[in-house]
Formats: structure tokens, C-alpha cells, sequence
């Protein structure tokens, strides 16, 4: 027997993440009470590090441990992305954290070790590999919700997410099961081979399919597998909401894209209906039901479902323009998603959660400045031109046009439209309300300036859109 | 019929019938060891697949430690049925239709059709002499060795995640033994000098607790 040692430096970002993650648990573990502080500043560096690491290896591709990882200019994208996303997650829910006793070294480990499972995700070439990171990714959020003990609101959450969360899970290995029994493949490149060669039996191709898109549409959160969605958002404390809302949203968008068209892109006409099913119903039942939130939170949720009805329209286009589309949109929602709570975070002090609309009311009298921001990032979420979230409908829009299912593009501007209302309540609320309460914002200064770059990242990238663009086709041709 | 397919097909009716035993029988100590009866008959199954070492570490992982934990929990909480029960007749015929309808799926799916023998042959029968661990030991630590990897991470994080929400005291658990050591007996002991009396019963106290 031959032993062919692995290319295992293609699979650095990960060693090197998961080297501090233990290390931050050994840490914890015997700095005791106060290693919280300790445990903060060595997460931000892992994942300031591991940023670099990934950005050094631009351009290196290749697949090692025996077709289980692969890197590639998708993952690198991605995964990128996913580690400065966590960079400013941490950044926000200091604070939060501190305020209501949840500032615990445990919490750090947790965060990293559930990044390294969207980074795991990300650079799947295996259904085990995909499962298994899914599950290191799930199972530290599940515990992250849970965290606030005293909180009964939040252990429901907790229980509802673990719950419904592992029902997914087991969709999605009983899909992967049926595939590998008709295709005997577990490696996402191989299966697209067999399947591609034909002479597969149909009928068992399509019964897998059906349970991998069911747990697809449940770790995304699409309608009608959304119910967990708002109870769980509004459940947990801002600071998870704010964690389980950006970073694993790319990583599910990942784990979509590896299943479905890396793997399953022969059969595209076979899921193309179910992701039209799934899509036109989420924009549909995420902006009708978003209208009728008073909790901000909740609304947000509400509001994630109907972006990912417009994440799944890219990806059911079956096209390369589609492909990219959607994934330019996965970013920036996450960046968006990420201003948004980040704003929560900001509002909030001890004891107040900041989490109704009402409490935005008169914002800008208050400050100004925060106001803007929050009207910035509303825009874009509603899809208002010089804002990126305008760029990102039009192209997902664009993607199906150019496929002829104009009439799922017709319903999806009609609920960018219905949609536009509710985002454009909270502006009406902070500008032309009388505020409430005239208390200043508590927030320490570099989670102020780090509000104000995510808003303005927002406003430059609607101005230049670009790179950004460029970059996430380059992705895919 | 082979001797293969009777067995099969004893354990796998008995198999069916535990599964459903565990989600219907009111008792959950009784659902407890449903469920150890269903995964002994699927360990049987397994050793009908030439599958002998996952055949045993089931019975082994599974029924000797989780289940009997398992037990454990069950015995020590006191679980309150009747709001678990609660409405399930309003959810039944919902239920039943979803049931039935993935049911009449499967059987449409995974029978004899797409799955029969001629299809998808039976694994071909090793020598006596031909050891499954050790071909599993082989796959585990070479070809699998990253999924493996991130298996262990999961199982870290499932004790970290379930410390952290279990042990909510302040102070570290951990020894000091020099402390231990200097310890002296007027830090531990403390000597009361009390008479001998009955506490008096104050009546008002008494019927407020």
C-alpha cells in the first residue's frame, strides 16, 4: 500500500483556526474569571489572522484529503468574507454582552469554533464534509442561543432552533443517503460525474433531491420551512441574533450552491420548480407578514426570509449570471443584516433591549448621525437605488429575466414594493416621530465608528458596485 | 426464500414495530426500552450486511452506555404527560395525512422497482478470515481522516457547549493543595457552646409556611 502524503497546506486557514481555537479554550480554562477580556482579544486576532492567511492564498486551488476539501476561488471568497463579517460580529456584541453578564470566555470559543465550521462548510467537496460542518456550525449556535440561562424567552428559542434544527439535519443526511445509494458517490465532483454519464434511475434521483432541498430550505430559512426563523431571532439575545443572522447565512448559501449545482447541476430542471415554490413563497409570506411586526427583531426575521426568497432566484436561474447574482446578494445581506442588528446593539444600554419600533421613535433629534446610518442601511434593505441592496435585486431580477420566468421577476419587484413599506415605516419613525425618551446612546466609541463603516460600506458599494460584482462573477466563470 | 431474506425480514418487522412502539406508548421508560429493542434488530440487520463491527459497536455505544443513561434521566425527571399530550387529537388528522402521504412515497420509491436485488446486488460474502475492523480502522485514518478530524472537534465542542450551560457557579471548582495542606482545625471546626433546649414552635410561622 502506497501512502501519498497530503497537500495539507491548502487546508491552512482551518489548521490555523482550529489551533486557536483550543488554544482560547485552554485559555479560558485556566485564566478562570477573567480570561473573558483575554478570550475576546485572541478571537479577534484568530480571525483577523486567518482573513490574512486566506487572502494570502488567493488564487491557489486545488482538492486534498482524498477529495473531502477543496479550495477554490469560491471558498476563498467566502470564506473571506464570512471571518471580517465575525471580526465586526465581536466587535458589536461586546457591549451587549457585558451588560447583561454573558461576557464569558465560553462564549468566544463557541464563536470561533462555529466559524470554523462555516469555514469547513464552505470548502466542502464531500456530503460528509458538508454534514459535519453543518453540524460544528449548528451546534455551537444552538448553545450561543442557550446561553442566557435566566432568560425563558431564550431557552424556547434555544429549544425550538436545536429542535427543528436537527430535523434538518436528518432531511438533509437522509437526501444525501438516497443520492449516494443511486449514485454509490460521496464526493460532490464524482456524483455530478455519474450523473452527468446518464443511465441513473430517475425517479430515486429526484426522491433524494426532494429531502436535500427540504433541509436546504430549513437551514436557510425559506418559507415554508421558515417557522423557527422569528422565534428564534427574536429569542435569543441581539448579540447571537446578530451572529446567527450574517456570517452562517453565507455559509448556508455555500452549502446550496455545493449541493445543487456543484453536485446535482444535471438535473437543474428538477429542482428549478422546487426553488421557484420555495423562493416565490418566502418573498410572498416574508414581506406580507413583516408589515405586521411592532418588534423590530421580529421584523428583521421576517424580512430574512424574503431575502433569501430572492437569494433562491439567482440560484434557480441554472445560470452563471444567476450563480453570481445570488452570491453578490448572499454578501450583501449579510452586511446589511450585519448594520442592522448592529444598530439593535447600538440603541440598547442595561436592562433595555431597544428592540420595538417604538423605541426608534425621534431617533434622529437624538443623534443624528445614527439615525443616517439606520436610514442607509433601511434603504438598501428595501432596495432603494444609490444603495447596494437596489444593485443586488436588480441583478437576481435580471438573472431570471434572461431565463423567461417573467412572471416569478413580476412577483418578486411587487414585493420588493410591499416590502419597501415597512423598512420605510422604521425611517418615519426616527424622522418625523417625537421621541420617547431623550437618554443619550451608551455605546463605547469603537463600536460607534464600527456602525458608521458598516453604513457607509453600504453607501459606497451602491455608488460602486463594481468590484464587488466583478469579483463574484469572476467566481463563477 | 433463502434463510437470509426470513431473517431479514423477522427483524425488520420487529424493528418496524418497536419504532412505532417508542413515539405511542404512554410510559417513557417503556418508549426507553422500545427503543434498545429497535436498535438491537437493526444491529441485526447490520450483521446481515457483513457489517459485524458497526453491528457491535451499536449494541455496545448504544445500549450499554447511551441508552442506559438514558434510563437514568428518565427515571430521575419527573415528566409531566399531560401537557405533552395535549392536543393531540387536534393535530391527528394532519398528522395522519402527512404520514400517509410520504408513506405511499416511499413505498412508491424505494420498493422492489428501483431498489430490487437485480438492481442493486447483495454485497458479495467475505472469507471467515476477513476482518471488517481492520478495513474500517484503514478507510477511518486514511481516506477519511479530515471528516474524522472535524468529528472530534464536534464531540470538544458538545462538552464545552455543555459545561458552559450547565455549570453556573461563580467560584472555580478547581483544588489548591497548599491550601488543602495549611489548613488548620479552627478554620473548619467551630465549637457552640448551647444549652440543651426544645426551639419554641412559633405558632404564627408555622401556618404561614
Amino acid at each position: 500500500m502506497t501512502f501519498e502524503v497530503l497537500n495539507m497546506s491548502l487546508a491552512l486557514p482551518e489548521m490555523f483556526m482550529l489551533a486557536m481555537a483550543c488554544t482560547i479554550l485552554m485559555v479560558v480554562a485556566f485564566l478562570g474569571k477573567n480570561s473573558a477580556k483575554m478570550a475576546y482579544v485572541l478571537s479577534q486576532l484568530t480571525l483577523a489572522v486567518t482573513a490574512i492567511l486566506i487572502y494570502q492564498s488567493f488564487g491557489d486551488s486545488g482538492v486534498t484529503f482524498d477529495g473531502t476539501y477543496i479550495k477554490d476561488a469560491f471558498s476563498d471568497v467566502l470564506k473571506l468574507t464570512i471571518c471580517v463579517i465575525n471580526i465586526a460580529v465581536l466587535l458589536y456584541s461586546t457591549s451587549y454582552l457585558k451588560d447583561r453578564g454573558l461576557f464569558k470566555g465560553e462564549y468566544y470559543v463557541l464563536a470561533i469554533f462555529s466559524t470554523l465550521g462555516m469555514m469547513i462548510m464552505v470548502s466542502a467537496a464531500h456530503f460528509l464534509t458538508i454534514y459535519l460542518g453543518l453540524e460544528l456550525m449548528s451546534l455551537c449556535m444552538y448553545a450561543m442561543v442557550a446561553m442566557h440561562r435566566d432568560s425563558m424567552i431564550s431557552t424556547e428559542a434555544a429549544m425550538k432552533y436545536f429542535i427543528l434544527g436537527a430535523l434538518a439535519s436528518g432531511m438533509l443526511l437522509y437526501g444525501m443517503s438516497i443520492i449516494y445509494g443511486v449514485t454509490g458517490n460521496l464526493e460532490i465532483a464524482m456524483v455530478a460525474q455519474v450523473i452527468q454519464a446518464g443511465s441513473l434511475d430517475n425517479t430515486v434521483l429526484s426522491f433524494g433531491l426532494v429531502f436535500l432541498v427540504i433541509g436546504i430550505g430549513f437551514k436557510l430559512g425559506a418559507v415554508p420551512f421558515h417557522m423557527w426563523l422569528p422565534d428564534v431571532y427574536h429569542g435569543a439575545p441581539t448579540a447571537v441574533t446578530l451572529f446567527i443572522a450574517t456570517a452562517p447565512k453565507i455559509a448556508a448559501f455555500a452549502m446550496t450552491i455545493r449541493l445543487l449545482v456543484d453536485g446535482l447541476g444535471d438535473v437543474q430542471q428538477h429542482w428549478q420548480g422546487m426553488l421557484i415554490m420555495l423562493s416565490v413563497l418566502s418573498m410572498i409570506i416574508g414581506n406580507v407578514v413583516a408589515i405586521a411586526q411592532a418588534n423590530l427583531k421580529r421584523m428583521l426575521a421576517y424580512s430574512t426570509i424574503s431575502h433569501i426568497g430572492f437569494i433562491l432566484l439567482g440560484i434557480l436561474s441554472g445560470s452563471q449570471e444567476g450563480y453570481a447574482a445570488s452570491m453578490f446578494y448572499a454578501l450583501v445581506y449579510s452586511i446589511m443584516s450585519l448594520g442592522a442588528f448592529g444598530m439593535i446593539i447600538l440603541m440598547s444600554r442595561q436592562g433595555f433591549e431597544a428592540d420595538n419600533i417604538d423605541d426608534y421613535k425621534g431617533l434622529s433629534s437624538r443623534s443624528p448621525w445614527y439615525a443616517l446610518m439606520m436610514l442607509i442601511l433601511m434603504f438598501s434593505m428595501a432596495g432603494i437605488p444609490p444603495l447596494v441592496g437596489f444593485y443586488a435585486k436588480l441583478t437576481v431580477i435580471k438573472s431570471i429575466v434572461d431565463i423567461n420566468l417573467i412572471s416569478v421577476a413580476i412577483v418578486a419587484v411587487m414585493m420588493s414594493v410591499i416590502g419597501a413599506y415597512y423598512y420605510l415605516r422604521i425611517i418615519k419613525v426616527m424622522y418625523f416621530d417625537k421621541p420617547i425618551e431623550q437618554e443619550e446612546l451608551q455605546a463605547p466609541t469603537d463600536m460607534r465608528v464600527m456602525i458608521s463603516v458598516n453604513g457607509l460600506t453600504v453607501l459606497a458599494l451602491g455608488v460602486f458596485p463594481g468590484s464587488l460584482l466583478a469579483v463574484c462573477a469572476s467566481v463563477f466563470y | 426464500m433463502a434463510i437470509e431474506q426470513i431473517i431479514f425480514y423477522c427483524f425488520a418487522g420487529v424493528l418496524l414495530f418497536a419504532a412505532s412502539m417508542v413515539i405511542t406508548v404512554r410510559n417513557p421508560v417503556r418508549a426507553a426500552l422500545f427503543l434498545i429493542l429497535a436498535f438491537f434488530t437493526s444491529a441485526g440487520i447490520w450483521l446481515l450486511l457483513e457489517a459485524e463491527f458497526l453491528a457491535m459497536t451499536l449494541v455496545l455505544v448504544y445500549v450499554g452506555a447511551v441508552m442506559v443513561l438514558f434510563l437514568f434521566v428518565v427515571m430521575m425527571l419527573d415528566i409531566d404527560l399531560a401537557p405533552l399530550q395535549e392536543g393531540f387529537a387536534k393535530y391527528l388528522p394532519l398528522g395522519i395525512l402527512v404520514a400517509a402521504l410520504i408513506t405511499i412515497e416511499m413505498i412508491a420509491v424505494l420498493g422492489a422497482s428501483h431498489f430490487g436485488l437485480d438492481l442493486v446486488a447483495a454485497p458479495i460474502p467475505h472469507a471467515a478470515d476477513y476482518s471488517n475492523t481492520k478495513e474500517i480502522g484503514l478507510l477511518l485514518y486514511t481516506v477519511y481522516v479530515y471528516p474524522f478530524e472535524i468529528a472530534s472537534v464536534i464531540l470538544t465542542v458538545a462538552i464545552v457547549a455543555a459545561i458552559t450551560l450547565t455549570l453556573r457557579e461563580k467560584k472555580s471548582k478547581s483544588q489548591n493543595i497548599s491550601e488543602q495542606v495549611k489548613v488548620r482545625r479552627e478554620d473548619r471546626v467551630r465549637m457552640v457552646k448551647m444549652d440543651a433546649v426544645k426551639p419554641e414552635i412559633n405558632e404564627h410561622q408555622e401556618s404561614k409556611s
